[in-house]
């Protein structure tokens, strides 16, 4: 288990917090979409169900798109543009 | 859905179906503890579905501006209350409020830092350990469970602490057996909080025997209902008009008073899941009070055994079977009659320690108050386990489980968090469920102060861990 943000291309980063539980994976996610710029898309991989919730929400508060949702084993990787 | 999940789903459900008999088929009176396995296996599927946490209600409101959570509890609080109404009004609740006093403000704080620190508050914790998070299960064990066993046992340096006027308020209790009296929270809570007054907004106000309009004006429509409201209102105003308001006025130009109370409907059915959950969860806590006291009179316990003080106990059917063992020396067990979480845990640590030579009868907690059951006889344990496997189940029904072992960081969070869970839960009676939830929901203003409490807890909590991960993504940003 270790956080992982990279900046993958211009424009295109990634944030891993697998193993990690509530409420690191939001406040990490929260975090990140605030270094970005606007248009910017992040892939956030978490393995914690219930902070899925609040990130879907938080995004929808402050205008960020949830692009895509995927589920891979236990894993959950959802895509998401800074609005 | 996963054959395997599938498959695990109906064996743990199949297992407790199976334990449920044996019960019934040694004793009828193990019924009452059958009872709390099935409400805890009902709060455990609710909580998971739900992702029902009421840590997350504060924390994710400060540190992500997500109002979910807090508007599932109040949804819940206010359904909760209706139904507490209608059975205090029956006298068919086992509620009772707790003594009022800024401990409840104090205990609070230090349950919110806690919960906060662990992941998850005292029963969300427990549905993470369903859905395999072992992080959860160390701030159960070493904060919950032997945390708290030892915070109400500890005497030594620690009664140099204590006020004189609890030591001759506990010394006048000449009922109380006087070995009972022997660590620092024996004299907190028989020379303090044994003096506090206790009452509900429905006595308050209209005295000793409310009617029944009484109790839904008082307990739920001025304690529950209406603070209730007033909170979605202020959640909405703080945390989600500003987002909603700018979408709107960008579709249809001038707003008015109409769009503001959409905005709130938006906010309340933003998170379905959690929502509708707030709803299920107030109607089974109510369901749960109404069964509980159903077995209380089925088996005739609302007279007090002789030589004891306490009727409506699961002591006394323990004693009718023999295990005398089990109960306190005025014949008790801990019997909530309703959801609880943490009590219970408490006891599990009392029992562990006890089989390594330590005396945990020697205290009032445990000696005179909720005893120490063998695990498998023990009622409101058998609720936290039924959380548990409820939990799991659920989880395994949408193949959300999965084994985490903790490491590194989470490992100090979860056990810390705990300690301070465990401790924060005794000098107010109760957790996010007993202290907060039960009473706000009852007509106890206590609930609230203790709410408060957490609310201030969590905040502390947030700016702590704000301030951890901004230093680690300063750290990872460095590659940039």
């Amino acid at each position: 288990m270790a956080l992982k943000f990279e900046k993958l291309e211009e424009g295109k980063y990634l944030l891993d917090v697998c193993g990690y539980v509530c409420p690191h994976p939001q406040i990490y996610c929260k975090k990140s979409l605030e270094k970005m710029n606007e248009g910017d898309v992040i892939d956030v991989i978490f393995d914690n169900p219930s902070s899925g919730e609040t990130i879907i929400q938080m995004c929808d508060g402050q205008g960020h798109e949830v692009l895509e949702k995927k589920k891979e084993g236990g894993k959950l990787i959802y895509t998401i543009k800074k609005g | 859905m996963e054959k395997r999940n599938q498959i695990w789903s109906f064996i743990i459900t199949g297992v407790l179906i199976l334990i449920s008999f044996l019960y019934y088929s040694v004793n009828e009176y193990y019924m009452y503890l059958v009872v709390y396995i099935w409400f805890g296996y009902a709060y455990g599927m609710m909580l998971q579905y739900g992702r029902f946490c009421f840590a997350s209600a504060s924390r994710d409101l400060f540190a992500a501006g997500v109002p979910r959570m807090a508007v599932g509890i109040l949804i819940a609080l206010v359904f909760f209350s209706l139904i507490q109404a209608a059975l205090a009004a029956t006298d068919m609740t086992t509620f009772h409020p707790a003594p009022f006093g800024i401990h409840m403000l104090i205990s609070g704080v230090i349950f919110g830092i806690g919960m906060v620190l662990a992941g998850g508050c005292a029963s969300g914790s427990l549905y993470k350990i369903g859905e395999g998070n072992a992080t959860s299960i160390l701030a159960v064990v070493f904060g919950l469970c032997l945390g708290q066993a030892i915070f109400v046992n500890i005497g030594g340096p620690f009664l140099k602490l204590v006020p004189q006027s609890w030591i001759d308020s506990a010394n006048a209790k000449t009922w109380i057996p006087a070995e009972k009296i022997s660590s620092w929270f024996d004299y907190y809570l028989t020379g303090y909080v044994w003096d506090q007054p206790q009452f509900t907004v429905a006595k308050l106000i209209f005295g000793g025997r409310p009617t029944t309009m009484d109790y839904f004006i008082g307990n739920a429509l001025i304690n529950a209902i209406i603070p209730s409201l007033i909170l979605l209102v202020v959640i909405y105003f703080f945390f989600s008009r500003k987002g909603f308001i700018k979408k709107r006025a960008k579709e249809k130009g001038k707003l008015g008073l109409g769009d503001e109370l959409k905005g709130i409907w938006a906010m309340i059915t933003a998170s379905k899941r959690t929502s509708l959950m707030g709803i299920l969860v107030g109607a089974v806590a109510g369901l749960h009070i109404l069964v509980i006291k159903g077995m209380q009179l089925r088996f005739a316990m609302g007279v007090s055994t002789p030589g004891t003080r306490d009727a409506n106990n699961f002591g006394q059917l323990l004693t009718r079977m023999g295990h005398a063992a089990d109960v306190t020396v005025k014949g008790t067990v801990f019997d909530p009659g309703y959801w609880y979480i943490t009590s219970q845990e408490g006891q599990v640590g009392a029992w562990l320690l006890e089989r390594l030579g330590f005396n945990m009868h020697d205290n009032m907690f445990f000696g005179y108050v909720n005893g120490i059951p063998e695990l498998w006889r023990n009622p409101a344990l058998w609720m936290s386990l039924g959380i548990i496997f409820g939990a799991m189940v659920m989880a395994r029904l949408s193949n959300e489980f999965k084994f985490k072992l903790p490491k590194g960081e989470l490992i100090v969070w979860g056990i810390s968090g705990g300690l301070l869970m465990g401790i924060g839960s005794r000098p107010s009676l109760g957790c996010n469920i007993g202290a907060f939830f039960i009473r706000a929901a009852g007509g106890d203003p206590n609930g609230w102060v203790y709410g408060t409490g957490m609310v201030v807890g969590a905040f502390i909590g947030v700016k702590f861990f704000n301030w951890w991960s901004e230093r680690k993504m300063a750290k990872e940003m460095e590659a940039f």
